[in-house]
C-alpha cells in the first residue's frame, strides 16, 4: 500500500547545492561507480553520486537479474520532486531497465529477480501487498515507442480515468480536453476526437501518449526515449512539454540525446554497463564531470 | 572505365553478376503460372454461378402451351421441354439429322396418369400452334393442369359468362377461395387447436387420479368434475369440427370446368386452384410480372407435393437460423478459448499439445462430428433436459430428438478451431507494446485483455468467423442425423416461447439433395435444384458479406497506423 500524496513542502526552498547522505556507505558507491575492467580509474572527488533534496521515489542497493544475467548492479539513487531527472549512458547499459523497476512492468517478464528496494514516498514498492493497478496509475510511463490504443483519440485519453472509476461523460470530456491541451495537441486534434488514433502522426501519436498518461493525474512520469523517433520540431515541443509537466510532476527521463539531457534537465545520471558511475545537477554534469567515463561518454570519445 | 562486368542492358555481352536469362525466364514463367492458376479460379467460380443462374432461374419464366395435333389426329397440349435427336439402334448411327424428337410436358394428371412428360417423334407432328386461351393451373396437389375453361359455378350457382368476362369471374374467384381457405387455417389453429390441447390435458390429469386412487386416494369428486369437464370439451370439440367440415365444404363448392386437350371435360374445385394463368396471351411485362411473382413464391412459400412444387422458404429459414444460432454459439466459444490459450496459459508442452489437437479437430470428417452430436447433444444432454423438464411428454422426446439447436451447437463443434486459429492470429497480431500500454495506466491484466487487445484482435476474429459462417452453411452430413429432415415447417409459431429451438428443420442443402435425387419426378424438379443451389450459395455470400461488412467497419474505425 503507497501513503498518501505527501504535500509537498517548498522544493525551491531547499538548499539547491548537492548534499551527501551521511548514512550512505560511501564504499559501496565507490565500487559501483569504479568498476572492474577500469580499475585505474579514480574518483576525482570523494562522491560522484549526489543526493539531491526532497526524493520522491528513492532507489536503494537495487540489482536485477534477467535469469542468470545480471543486468543491473546494486544502483542507489533519489529522484527529486518536480524535477526531471535525466538517464543517460550507452545502449543496452540498463536503463530502461531501471525505469521499468520502478513502475514494476519488469513483473511482466518470466525470469526477472530483484534485489534491494525502490520506495515511492516511502513505502517500498516491492511488497507483496502493493495494489500494483494504483502504484501504475501514480507512476505513469511514455514509451519510446508511441503505442496508442487501437481506438479513437477520445477513447485513448478516457481509458485510463475510466478505469479507475469515471464513467460521467462530462468528467470525461472535460479531463480529455484538459489532458490534451497539457499536451499541446488540442488544436490539432480537437475536430477529430472519434477518429482513430492510429491514423496521427508519429509526433502526434507520442504527444498522445503524454496525454494518456498525464489523463490519469499520476504524481511520476516515466519517459523511456520519448523522442527517439521524432524529428526535430516534434521533439523540441515534446521538451517545452516536459519543461511544462515539471511544474505538477516529477519527470524521470531516459534520452540517448546529451543536448536534450543538458536542456531539459535538473539532474542527470550516467550509467554504464548496469551500474550507476555518476549523478549530478545536470549542469556540473556535462561541465565539471568527476568521472573519467562521464567525461568520455558527454564528450563523445566513448569508446 | 569498362562496367563491362555488370552489363546492364540485356543486349550486353554477358559477364559476372549477369541476372542470367534462366532466371529471368523463371521469373516470368512463374508470373504466368500464378495468374493463370488465378484465372482458373475465377473462370471456375463464375462458371459454376453462371450454369447455376442459367439452369435455374429460367424455370420461372412462364412457358407458352403448345399444341400439337399428331398424324394418328390425337391432340396435346402441353409446355415443350427437351428436343433430341433420335438414336436410330438399328443402323447403329445417328439418323441424318432429320429425325428429331421431342419431350412434352403433359401434366393434366386427370387425364394423364402420371406420365407427366411424354416423347413425340417430330415426324408424327402433323401441325403447331398456340391456341390464346389455353390455360395452365397451379394447384395446391395432383401438379400442373392445361385445359380450355368452359365453365364456372360460383357456390353452386352457374356463372353466365363466357370469354374474358368468364376468365375474370375465374380469377376472382381463385382470389376469394384463397383468401377463405387461409381463414380456414387460422380457424382450425386459432380455435380448435386451444380446446383440442385442454382435452388431452384433461384426459391426463385424469389417468393421474386413477393412479392415486390404486393408491388408495379418495378422489371421487375431482374425477366427477375432470369428467362433466371432458365431456364438455368432447362436445364443444365435436360442434368445432362439425363446424370446419362444414367450412370445407362450402370451400370447395365453387367448380371450374375445362376441356382437356383429348376432349375430355373436367371439374375442379376452384378452392384446389392457387393460380391460374394464359402465357399464350401474355405480353413480355405481363410474363415479368409472373417471372417475379413465380420467384417470389419460389422463395417466400412452403414446399407442396413433397418438395417438387411451392417455395423454399422452410429451408431458406431453416439454413439462416441454424447459421445464426451456429455463429452465436462459436463466436464465445472460440474467442475464449483462444483467449485462455495465447493470454492465460503458459506457454508450454500442454498448450503445444492443446494447439496441434485443435488444429487437428479440423480435419475431422464432419460426420464424426455428427455422431458426437447425436451421442452427446441429443441423447445425452437433451435426454437429461427431458426427463428433467419435459417428463409430463415423455415417452415422446422434446430435446432428446434432433433439432436445429442441437444441430447448431454440433456445427459450432465443427467450426469451433477454425474461430480459435483465428482469434489466436488476431491476438498474436496485437503487440506486446500496446499491452504494457494499458497496464502502465493501472489497467489489469482483465481490463487490458477485454477492453484493448480483445477488441483490436475484433477483425481477427470475425475473418474466423466468417470462414466458420462459410464452412458451417455448406455443411450437410452430420446435420442429417442431428435433426435436419426432408420436410418441416418453420419453428416459429404464436405458441411460446415462438421460436421452438427443438424442433426439426430443413436446410437447403438437403433440399437440393431431396430434390435433385429423392423425389418421383426428377425431370420436373431439375430446374428446382439449379435454382436452389443458386439460392444456397447466395445466401452463404450474403451471410459472409454481413459478416466482411462488420469486420471492414471496425478496420476502418481503428485504421492502421501509417506510421
Ligand atoms: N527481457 C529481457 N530479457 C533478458 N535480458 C534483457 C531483457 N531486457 C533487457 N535485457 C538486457 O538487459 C540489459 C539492459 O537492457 P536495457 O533495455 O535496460 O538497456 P537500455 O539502457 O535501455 O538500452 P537502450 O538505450 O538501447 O534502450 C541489456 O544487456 C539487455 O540485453
Ligand atoms: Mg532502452
Amino acid at each position: 500500500m503507497l501513503s498518501d500524496n505527501h504535500e509537498s513542502e517548498g522544493v525551491e526552498a531547499k538548499s539547491q547545492t548537492e548534499r551527501t547522505e551521511p548514512n550512505m556507505p560511501d564504499e559501496s558507491l565507490y565500487q559501483a561507480g569504479r568498476g572492474d575492467r577500469k580499475p585505474r580509474q579514480q574518483p576525482r572527488s570523494p562522491s560522484a553520486i549526489c543526493v539531491p533534496p526532497d526524493p520522491i521515489v528513492s532507489i536503494r542497493k537495487l540489482s536485477l537479474f534477467y535469469g542468470a544475467k545480471q543486468a543491473l548492479f546494486d544502483i542507489s539513487m533519489e529522484i527529486p520532486k518536480r524535477k526531471i531527472t535525466a538517464l543517460i549512458g550507452p545502449s543496452g547499459c540498463g536503463k530502461s531497465t531501471l525505469l521499468r523497476c520502478v513502475n514494476r512492468l519488469n513483473d511482466l517478464i518470466d525470469g526477472v529477480r530483484i534485489d534491494g528496494q525502490i520506495q515511492f514516498e516511502g513505502t517500498s514498492i516491492n511488497e507483496p501487498t502493493l495494489d500494483i493497478n494504483m502504484l501504475r496509475k501514480r507512476i505513469g510511463m511514455v514509451f519510446q515507442k508511441s503505442n496508442p490504443f487501437p481506438k479513437s483519440i477520445r477513447e485513448n485519453i478516457a481509458f485510463g480515468p475510466r478505469i479507475h472509476g469515471i464513467n460521467d461523460k462530462a468528467t470525461l470530456d472535460e479531463i480529455v480536453e484538459k489532458s490534451l491541451r497539457r499536451a499541446a495537441l488540442w488544436d490539432e486534434v480537437k475536430d477529430r476526437l472519434g477518429e482513430s488514433a492510429l491514423g496521427m502522426s508519429g509526433g502526434q501519436q507520442q504527444r498522445l501518449c503524454i496525454a494518456r498518461a498525464i489523463a490519469v493525474e499520476p504524481e511520476v512520469i516515466l519517459f523511456d526515449e520519448p523522442c527517439s523517433a521524432l524529428d526535430p520540431v516534434a521533439t523540441s515541443k515534446i521538451e517545452d512539454l516536459m519543461e511544462e509537466l515539471k511544474q505538477d510532476y516529477t519527470l524521470l527521463v531516459v534520452t540517448h540525446n546529451m543536448q536534450q539531457a543538458s536542456r531539459v534537465s535538473d539532474y542527470t545520471a550516467f550509467f554504464y554497463l548496469g551500474k550507476l558511475i555518476e549523478y549530478a545537477q545536470t549542469e556540473d554534469l556535462f561541465t565539471r564531470p568527476k568521472m573519467k567515463q562521464t567525461e568520455d561518454y558527454i564528450s563523445g570519445r566513448f569508446g | 572505365m569498362s562496367t563491362n562486368e555488370y552489363p546492364l542492358h540485356r543486349d550486353d555481352p554477358p559477364g559476372f553478376g549477369r541476372t542470367s536469362r534462366r532466371t529471368q525466364l523463371a521469373g516470368r514463367v512463374f508470373t504466368w503460372l500464378a495468374g493463370g492458376a488465378l484465372a482458373l479460379n475465377i473462370v471456375m467460380i463464375s462458371g459454376l454461378l453462371i450454369l447455376l443462374a442459367y439452369m435455374g432461374m429460367g424455370y420461372f419464366w412462364p412457358k407458352t402451351i403448345q399444341q400439337y395435333e399428331l398424324t394418328d389426329g390425337t391432340r396435346l397440349w402441353g409446355e415443350l421441354h427437351d428436343r433430341e435427336t433420335i438414336r436410330d439402334l438399328a443402323r447403329g448411327s445417328e439418323a441424318d439429322g432429320e429425325s428429331m424428337r421431342i419431350s412434352v410436358r403433359q401434366a393434366t394428371r386427370e387425364v394423364y396418369g402420371s406420365e407427366d412428360f411424354r416423347w413425340i417423334p417430330e415426324s408424327e407432328i402433323a401441325n403447331t400452334s398456340r391456341p390464346d386461351d389455353l390455360v395452365a393451373l397451379e394447384r395446391r396437389s395432383n401438379g400442373v393442369f392445361y385445359g380450355r375453361l368452359i365453365g364456372l359455378t360460383k357456390d353452386g350457382t352457374t356463372v353466365d359468362a363466357t370469354g374474358d368476362a368468364l376468365w375474370y369471374d375465374f380469377e376472382e374467384e381463385i382470389e376469394a377461395k384463397f383468401r377463405e381457405g387461409e381463414a380456414i387455417d387460422d380457424f382450425e389453429h386459432d380455435e380448435i387447436a386451444g380446446p383440442t390441447d385442454a382435452l388431452v390435458r384433461a384426459k391426463r390429469d385424469r389417468d393421474r387420479l386413477l393412479m392415486n386412487q390404486a393408491n388408495g386416494d379418495d378422489v371421487r369428486e375431482r374425477l366427477s368434475t375432470l369428467d362433466q369437464e371432458i365431456e364438455r370439451l368432447n362436445r364443444r370439440g365435436e360442434e368445432l369440427s362439425t363446424e370446419l367440415r362444414s367450412k370445407r365444404e362450402e370451400w370447395e363448392r365453387s367448380t371450374a370446368t375445362f376441356e382437356t386437350a383429348t376432349g375430355a371435360e373436367i371439374t375442379l374445385p376452384v378452392a384446389t386452384i392457387l393460380d391460374a394463368l394464359r402465357p399464350n396471351r401474355a405480353g413480355f411485362f405481363e410474363k415479368l410480372g409472373i417471372y417475379v411473382s413465380h420467384l417470389w413464391g419460389f422463395i417466400w412459400d412452403a414446399p407442396r407435393e413433397s418438395n417438387t412444387e411451392g417455395g423454399i422458404f422452410p429451408a431458406i429459414f431453416g439454413t439462416v437460423l441454424m447459421v445464426f444460432l451456429m455463429t452465436f454459439a462459436v463466436t464465445p466459444l472460440g474467442v475464449l478459448a483462444a483467449l485462455y490459450l495465447r493470454e492465460y496459459a503458459k506457454e508450454g508442452f500442454v498448450v503445444r499439445v492443446v494447439r496441434i489437437a485443435v488444429n487437428n479437430l479440423a480435419g475431422v470428417p464432419s460426420i464424426v462430428f455428427g455422431l458426437f452430436g447425436l451421442g452427446f447433444f441429443v441423447y445425452l444432454i437433451g435426454g437429461s433436459l427431458d426427463s428433467l423438464l419435459f417428463s409430463d411428454s415423455l415417452p415422446n422426446p422434446t430435446f432428446g430428438t434432433g433439432g436445429v439447436l442441437w444441430a447448431a451447437l454440433t456445427l459450432a463443434l465443427l467450426t469451433v478451431p477454425v474461430v480459435i486459429v483465428a482469434t489466436e492470429e488476431g491476438l498474436a497480431a496485437v503487440p506486446k507494446i500496446v499491452r504494457q500500454g494499458s497496464l502502465a495506466l493501472g489497467a489489469t491484466k482483465f481490463e487490458t485483455t477485454w477492453k484493448v487487445v480483445l477488441p483490436a484482435a475484433g477483425p481477427g476474429i470475425l475473418t474466423g468467423v466468417i470462414l466458420a459462417i462459410a464452412r458451417a452453411a455448406g455443411e450437410v452430413a452430420p446435420l442429417m442425423i442431428v435433426g435436419m429432415v426432408k420436410l418441416a415447417d418453420v419453428p416459429v409459431d404464436g405458441e411460446f416461447p415462438f421460436l421452438h429451438l427443438e424442433r426439426k428443420f430443413m436446410h437447403l442443402g438437403f433440399h437440393i439433395y431431396d430434390v435433385g435425387f429423392q423425389s418421383p419426378n426428377v425431370d420436373a424438379t431439375k430446374p428446382l435444384v439449379y435454382a436452389t443451389a443458386l439460392l444456397l450459395v447466395l445466401l452463404v455470400t450474403a451471410m459472409n458479406l454481413v459478416a466482411i461488412a462488420v469486420r471492414n467497419h471496425l478496420r476502418r474505425k481503428y485504421a492502421s497506423s501509417a506510421v
